[in-house]
C-alpha cells in the first residue's frame, strides 16, 4: 500500500509537461468563487438562525403545496421520459427509416432552445384557443394554467437526458445475446424483455436521474404554462423568486437548500449508478 | 434460398417495428417539433413586416445587445476555465481529481433559479457583501455584473465537460514528446494539444454560447428587469408575452429558435464530419 502511494508520488513528480499548478489552481479558484462558495452561502443562508425557522418556513402550506408539486410532477415526467426514452432511442438505434437523421438531430431541440421560448410556445399550443388546447378542451380536458401544464412543459426538458444516455449503450449491446436467445427458442418480445432490459436498466434509471434533476429546477419553460395559482400550479423555484422579490431571504434559501439538497443527492446516486454499470461491464 | 425477405433472428418483427417507429415519431412530432412549429408561425401570424418592427423596436435591440455582450464576456471566461482544467485532469494524477470532475458538473442538476438566488444571498441589499459593495458604489445586482454572473453559473460546465473526456482519451504522449524535444509549455499546447482538440472545443463551445444567449431563470433573478436596460432577449420575450403582445414576443423568440437550430445543425454537421475527433466525448 505504501509504496504503491510512493509509486504514485514519484510519478506525479516525473512528470515533464509544464503547468500543473497554474491549470489545477485557476480551475479550483474559478470553481469555487463561482459554483462552490454560492452554493455554501446558500446552506449558511437557511440555517444560519437555526432549524426551526427553516421549518417554519418550508412548512407554510403554500410552501409545502409548490415542493409536493415539484417533487411529483418531476417524478411522474421522468417516467413518461424514460418509456418514451427508451422507444426513441431503439427506433434511432436498431431501425433503418428515411428521416432518421432528422429525427436524431430534433432529440436535441429542449436542450438548444431558451426555455423561455419553450414556455411560451407551449402556453400557447395548450391554452384553450391553442393548437392543442381547442381539440383537447372538446374532450373537456384542460392542460394549460393546471399541474398537467407543469408536467407537459417537465416531459418536454427531460427527454433528452433519457434518449441521449440510452442511445450509446443500446448501440454497444452485442447482438450474439440476442443470437443466443433467439436460438434457444425465446421469442423477439422475450428477448426483449428477458435479455436486452435487464442490461441498459442501470442506464434507464441514470437517465431518469437526469431529467427528474433537470425538470425539477426547470422555471423558464414551466411558469408560462402553469398559470401560477398558488398551491395549485406553482412550482418551487417560482416560489424562490417570489419570497426574494419580497425580500424574504430566508425562506427563500430555505426552499433552495431543499432542491439543492435533493440536486447532490441525485448526483451521488448517479455516481452509484456509474459505479454499478462500470462493475457489470 | 431466396435473398429478398433474409429477417435475422434478432430482427424485430415488422409489427412491432411500426408501432415502435409511430410512437418515437409521433412523441417527438407532438412533443418538440410541434411547439417549434408554433414560435415560428405566430412570429409571422401578421407578416414578416410586424415582425420585423417588434424585433427592431429601441428596447428589443438593447435586449439583443446586453445578451451578446453578456455571452462575450461569459463564453471566453468559461472556455479558458474548460481548457484549464481538462489540462489538470488529463495530463496529471492527482488526489480528488474525481471529485473534481463531478463537481464541475454541479450547475448542470442545480436549478438556474438556485444559482440566482445564491448570488442574490451573497450580493443582494440585504446580502452578506451587497452593503459594502454599495458604500463603494459597486453595483452586481441589477446591473451588467449579476447578468454576467449569472450566465457564467449557469453555462460553466459546457467545454469542460467535452475536452475532459476528449484529452484524457488522447493521452499525454504526444505533450510529453514535444517537451521533451525542447519545445516550451504555451507552445505544446498551441501545436500540439489545441490541433487535437479544436473540435471538440468548438463543440463545447457552440453549445456554451447558445445556452449563454438563451438562459432566463437565473438572469431573471439578478437582472432587475429594467426595460432597454437590463433586459436580456429571453427577458424582453417573457415581458412582452406577459402584456399580450404575442406577435412582439413570437418574433424575438423566432429569433432565438433561429439560433437553436442553426446550432443543432452546426452539431450535427460537427458530429458527422469529426465523428472520430468527438467519438470520446461521445462514449462517456
Amino acid at each position: 500500500m505504501a509504496s504503491r502511494r510512493m509509486a504514485v508520488v514519484l510519478r506525479g513528480r516525473r512528470h515533464v509537461l509544464p503547468g500543473f499548478g497554474l491549470s489545477l489552481g485557476f480551475s479550483i479558484f474559478y470553481l469555487g468563487v463561482i459554483v462552490l462558495i454560492p452554493l455554501a452561502a446558500l446552506f449558511v443562508w437557511a440555517f444560519q438562525s437555526g432549524v426551526t425557522p427553516f421549518w417554519t418556513a418550508i412548512g407554510t402550506p403554500r410552501v409545502a403545496a409548490a415542493l409536493k408539486l415539484s417533487f411529483g410532477m418531476a417524478a411522474i415526467a421522468a417516467v413518461i421520459d424514460s418509456l418514451f426514452g427508451v422507444i426513441v432511442a431503439w427506433v434511432l438505434v436498431r431501425y433503418r427509416f428515411a428521416g432518421k437523421g432528422l429525427l436524431d438531430a430534433v432529440i436535441d431541440l429542449p436542450f438548444a432552445l431558451p426555455t423561455v421560448v419553450a414556455g411560451i410556445a407551449l402556453s400557447a399550443l395548450y391554452a384553450p384557443n391553442g393548437w392543442l388546447g381547442v381539440p383537447l378542451a372538446a374532450h373537456g380536458i384542460r392542460i394549460a394554467y393546471t399541474p398537467w401544464g407543469v408536467l407537459v412543459a417537465m416531459v418536454f426538458i427531460g427527454l433528452p437526458f433519457t434518449v441521449r444516455t440510452l442511445q450509446p449503450v443500446l448501440g454497444d449491446i452485442g447482438r450474439d445475446v440476442e443470437e443466443a436467445a433467439a436460438t434457444l427458442g425465446a421469442t423477439r418480445l422475450q428477448t426483449i424483455g428477458k435479455v436486452i432490459m435487464p442490461q441498459i436498466m442501470p442506464t434507464i434509471l441514470s437517465g431518469a436521474a437526469m431529467a427528474f434533476a433537470r425538470a425539477l429546477g426547470e422555471y423558464g419553460s414551466v411558469i408560462f404554462i402553469a398559470g401560477n395559482l398558488p398551491a395549485i400550479s406553482e412550482i418551487a423555484p417560482l416560489l424562490i423568486v417570489i419570497k426574494l422579490e419580497q425580500y424574504d431571504y430566508t425562506g427563500a434559501a430555505a426552499i433552495g437548500a431543499v432542491m439543492l439538497s435533493a440536486a447532490f443527492l441525485i448526483l451521488l446516486a448517479l455516481n452509484g449508478l456509474q459505479f454499478w454499470i462500470g462493475k457489470r461491464r | 434460398m431466396t435473398r429478398k425477405h433474409l429477417t435475422l433472428p434478432t430482427d424485430d418483427p415488422i409489427w412491432l417495428k411500426l408501432l415502435l417507429g409511430t410512437l418515437a415519431v409521433g412523441f417527438v412530432g407532438l412533443m418538440l417539433i410541434l411547439p417549434l412549429a408554433l414560435v415560428f408561425q405566430e412570429a409571422l401570424s401578421d407578416g414578416l413586416s410586424s415582425a420585423w418592427i417588434a424585433i427592431t423596436t429601441p428596447n428589443a435591440l438593447a435586449a439583443i445587445h446586453l445578451s451578446l455582450i453578456a455571452a462575450a464576456i461569459a463564453v471566453p471566461l468559461n472556455t479558458i476555465f474548460g481548457i484549464s482544467t481538462a489540462w489538470a485532469v488529463a495530463k496529471f494524477d492527482f488526489p480528488g481529481k474525481a471529485i473534481l470532475v463531478s463537481l464541475i458538473d454541479l450547475p448542470f442538476s442545480v436549478s438556474p433559479v438556485i444559482a440566482g438566488l445564491a448570488y442574490v444571498l451573497i450580493f443582494g441589499m440585504r446580502g452578506w457583501l451587497g452593503p459594502t459593495l454599495a458604500g463603494f458604489d459597486i453595483q452586481i445586482l441589477f446591473a451588467l455584473p449579476g447578468i454576467v454572473l449569472a450566465t457564467m453559473f449557469v453555462t460553466f460546465p459546457f467545454v469542460a465537460r467535452e475536452l475532459i473526456p476528449l484529452m484524457t482519451d488522447q493521452g499525454r504522449d504526444e505533450e510529453e514528446a514535444a517537451v521533451s524535444l525542447g519545445a516550451s509549455g504555451l507552445m505544446t499546447f498551441v501545436r500540439v494539444t489545441l490541433p487535437n482538440i479544436k473540435w471538440g472545443l468548438l463543440y463545447g463551445v457552440l453549445l456554451c454560447n447558445a445556452r449563454a444567449l438563451g438562459e432566463f431563470g437565473a438572469v431573471s433573478i439578478l437582472s432587475g428587469h429594467i426595460q432597454g436596460r437590463t433586459n436580456t432577449m429571453p427577458l424582453h420575450i417573457s415581458l412582452l408575452y406577459e402584456n399580450y403582445d404575442f406577435v412582439g414576443a413570437f418574433a424575438v423568440a423566432a429569433l432565438l429558435a433561429l439560433l437553436a437550430l442553426v446550432t443543432l445543425i452546426l452539431k450535427s454537421l460537427l458530429e458527422w464530419r469529426y465523428a472520430d475527433a468527438l467519438a470520446a466525448i461521445h462514449r462517456h
